[in-house]
């Protein structure tokens, strides 16, 4: 590829914006929920509707809401009347993908700020039958994503010899964690880990604690250039680095545990980052884990620790709020899952952490942190990693 | 708004362009099917491996299919391992093709594979569109795409700046016949002759920047300025007789700098041509603008893919030398909600 590479903008958040995530905003339309997470994020940069140039949107399948390409219907809530608009659907990757899309709007110097917002209304459809599709697009008694899921966490299990205990220890770290941050869906207050380890099991091994809610909310980003950085009101973070890769559903050599795809995207992160050591020189990380024996599967993935060494990492306590790789600090999916928007939460909060912006849940001295999502069956995957310094050159 | 720091820095351009053959219905063939004959066009007119494409955007929609993720299963379809940078935008594949763009201004691909698909047959289009509308106040009451379109080209009759006469010429050259009868009445003032086909189809076109592009193709289609606008969503509070986003996409497109010799619009109704002529000039005193002779979406209007192909149609004319500035233009949601337009240039 060309040496244009150099060329590009460096591209800064410098506004965050969230709705309180629930299990069904009665209150509001969808216009009115994703308004919401729109000025909150243009409040937090200390911006005006006038000064957006462009506005990008993502979500999960339409299906959700029954709602086809909502974006048309958006674009007055949106502020986008008369602005491009472009609305990006990349299955659970999406806010992720949806972020990098946006991004690159500036990096390419054809906008200077640009409004990026993924959303979910989910109570207005059912997820899990939203995602249990008809034969034949799926093999039958694959009742929602825990079914497709749930064989792969299996076997992770087998291959790596993992104690059954790793999966409850993550999934009450990521609900406590939640309990700091005041936009997080679950606030159990009154959980165990005992709690956790007896609650039903719904796709052996997932039990019903180990698995995401279903969440209305929305997420935003005002995203700028380096002299829309420089007027901001508060600390930016930085893109250091941003990539999607996608593979196959299914095939012979898919490697479900490990997807190769996940891999090579945090590859390319981490060498346009100058990342060389990711366990010692990422302070933070924002993991897509929808079903929490996730978290030691994509610790591998993503070369924080060796293959089959992932739950150890988790076992120490290393991946704790207070250890020295907070996993998820936000809560993460597992007590917050708008679907379209939680890849965009992730990518914001680890925004929230480099800035120093994370309020309880705030990781000291974050500098560099990773946001991650993944989609579809394992296949298709958006990452960020942002730093409060602005990248050299 | 805020100006650019400075323009894209990055010439880009269109390589190469296929599309399916159009048909009312492909209840044997699936969506995978459809499209693999037309990745395969693209890829062997530029002599490349899906595996040598930086990066790859399709364009589709999920309620055609009538299933959530149907794009998953194209994607199975463009061979993509070792794992491939892909993205995919819920629209029509011209907007797609515009995050391809902008990728390659970024520098980080140097090309790009950009594809769309609609497949019609499985549902009543003019139902599913129907849940484009807002969807507390409209929706509900299902007002098909036709009506809709009717409402327009009624708003522009009553207004004095076209007729039912006008409107059956647009329909008859669409189609390439010199007979203009306009068919039976559809929904008033739109008969048979003023609505598009309702057709399943795909379409495909390769993407590439500067040296990389004059290596591929004899005469690139640069790419040189392209933009895209929304309006409001609700028809009560816009001017249907108008179309400023596609004129204000045209502005920044750079479409009024010099005259162009051939415009593709994507306007599914003749009514919807008259709108986009009187917005991008192109019956301008004296002026010879070939509009549409691949015949647009009134001759093939594949849902989703239809933008894309105007887009194609537009650089392939170039490719050939039947062009030196075209201008392509595409168009999503009801009554013209948002347009996209693109200037393309061949080497003189």
């Amino acid at each position: 590829m060309s040496n244009a590479a150099t060329a590009k903008e460096p591209v800064a958040v410098v506004g965050v914006g969230q709705t309180k995530h629930v299990a069904a905003r009665r209150d509001v339309s969808i216009a009115g929920l994703v308004r919401e997470a729109a000025q909150r994020a243009l409040e937090d940069a200390e911006s005006t509707w006038a000064e957006i140039d462009a506005v990008v949107i993502g979500k999960a399948p339409d299906f959700f809401e029954g709602v086809m390409m909502p974006e048309l219907y958006l674009a007055d809530a949106l502020g986008a009347v008369g602005k491009p608009m472009l609305r990006v659907h990349t299955a659970g990757s999406v806010g992720g993908s949806t972020a990098l899309v946006a991004a690159n709007l500036v990096a390419a110097r054809v906008h200077r700020t640009v409004l990026t917002l993924a959303f979910e209304k989910q109570s207005e459809s059912n997820a899990m039958w939203g995602l249990s599709l008809p034969i034949p697009f799926q093999q039958p008694l694959l009742a929602g994503a825990g079914g497709f899921f749930a064989p792969h966490v299996r076997a992770y299990m087998r291959r790596t010899g993992a104690p059954d205990t790793i999966g409850s220890l993550v999934a009450y770290k990521d609900r406590r964690n939640a309990l700091k941050n005041p936009y997080a869906h679950l606030h159990e207050h009154d959980l165990t880990l005992e709690k956790v380890q007896s609650s039903p099991m719904l796709w052996d091994p997932i039990r019903y604690s180990e698995t995401c809610p279903s969440s209305d909310g929305a997420c935003a980003m005002v995203l700028t250039d380096r002299s829309g950085a420089a007027r901001a009101p508060r600390p930016p973070a930085w893109v250091h680095g941003g990539a999607m890769r996608s593979e196959p559903t299914l095939f012979a050599g898919k490697d479900f545990v490990s997807p190769q795809a996940g891999k090579d995207c945090a590859a390319d992160v981490y060498r346009q980052a100058g990342i060389t050591d990711p366990r010692r020189q990422i302070d933070a990380v924002e993991m897509y884990v929808p079903f929490s024996w996730y978290e030691p599967m994509w610790l591998e993935n993503l070369g924080f620790a060796a293959e089959g060494e992932g739950w150890k990492l988790t076992e120490s306590g290393a991946t704790a709020l207070d250890g020295d790789l907070p996993v998820n600090p936000s809560g993460g999916v597992l007590s917050t899952n708008p679907i379209g928007a939680s890849g965009m939460i992730r990518f914001a909060e680890a925004a929230l952490q480099v800035r120093g912006q994370a309020g309880e849940h705030q990781v000291d001295g974050a500098r560099r942190a990773l946001g991650h999502a993944y989609g579809g069956g394992a296949q298709f995957f958006s990452m960020w990693l942002v730093g409060a310094e602005a990248p050299v050159g | 708004m805020s100006e650019p720091v400075r323009g894209p820095v990055r010439e880009v351009a269109v390589v190469a362009f296929g599309q399916s053959e159009h048909v009312p219905d492909s209840a044997e063939t699936s969506e995978v099917e459809m499209l693999m004959p037309v990745l395969h066009d693209v890829l062997a007119q530029t002599g490349r491996k899906a595996r040598d494409i930086d990066f790859t955007c399709s364009g589709s929609s999920d309620y055609l299919a009538g299933r959530a993720f149907s794009f998953t299963m194209a994607l199975d379809g463009v061979g993509a391992w070792p794992p491939i940078a892909e993205s995919h935008v819920e629209m029509d594949g011209a907007w797609a093709l515009y995050e391809a763009w902008v990728k390659i201004l970024t520098g980080e691909a140097d090309t790009a594979l950009v594809y769309a698909y609609g497949k019609s047959s499985p549902g009543d289009l003019r139902e599913v569109l129907t849940r484009q509308l807002d969807p507390y106040y409209v929706a509900p009451l299902w007002p098909d795409s036709v009506a809709l379109a009717a409402l327009q080209a009624q708003a522009l009759i009553d207004s004095g700046i076209t007729d039912a006469r006008e409107l059956a010429g647009i329909g008859a050259r669409s189609r390439g016949g010199a007979d203009a009868d306009p068919g039976r009445r559809i929904v008033g003032p739109l008969r048979t002759g003023d609505c598009p086909p309702v057709v399943d189809g795909a379409a495909a076109v390769i993407l590439a920047a500067g040296d990389t592009a004059r290596r591929l193709v004899d005469r690139p289609a640069w790419i040189r300025g392209i933009d895209h606008r929304i309006e409001a969503h609700s028809l009560g509070v816009r001017d249907l007789t108008d179309s400023p986003s596609t004129r204000l996409a045209a502005e920044r497109a750079g479409a009024f700098e010099a005259p162009v010799d051939t415009a593709e619009l994507h306007a599914p109704f003749t009514s919807q041509e008259v709108v986009l002529r009187r917005a991008l000039r192109l019956d301008a005193p004296g002026g010879t603008v070939r509009v549409n002779p691949s015949g647009g979406a009134l001759a093939a209007n594949p849902v989703m893919a239809a933008g894309l192909i105007r887009l194609g149609e537009a650089a392939a004319a170039i490719h050939r030398g039947a062009s030196d500035r075209a201008l392509a233009h595409a168009t999503s949601g009801p009554c013209l909600q948002q347009n996209l337009v693109a200037v393309l240039e061949g080497e003189r």
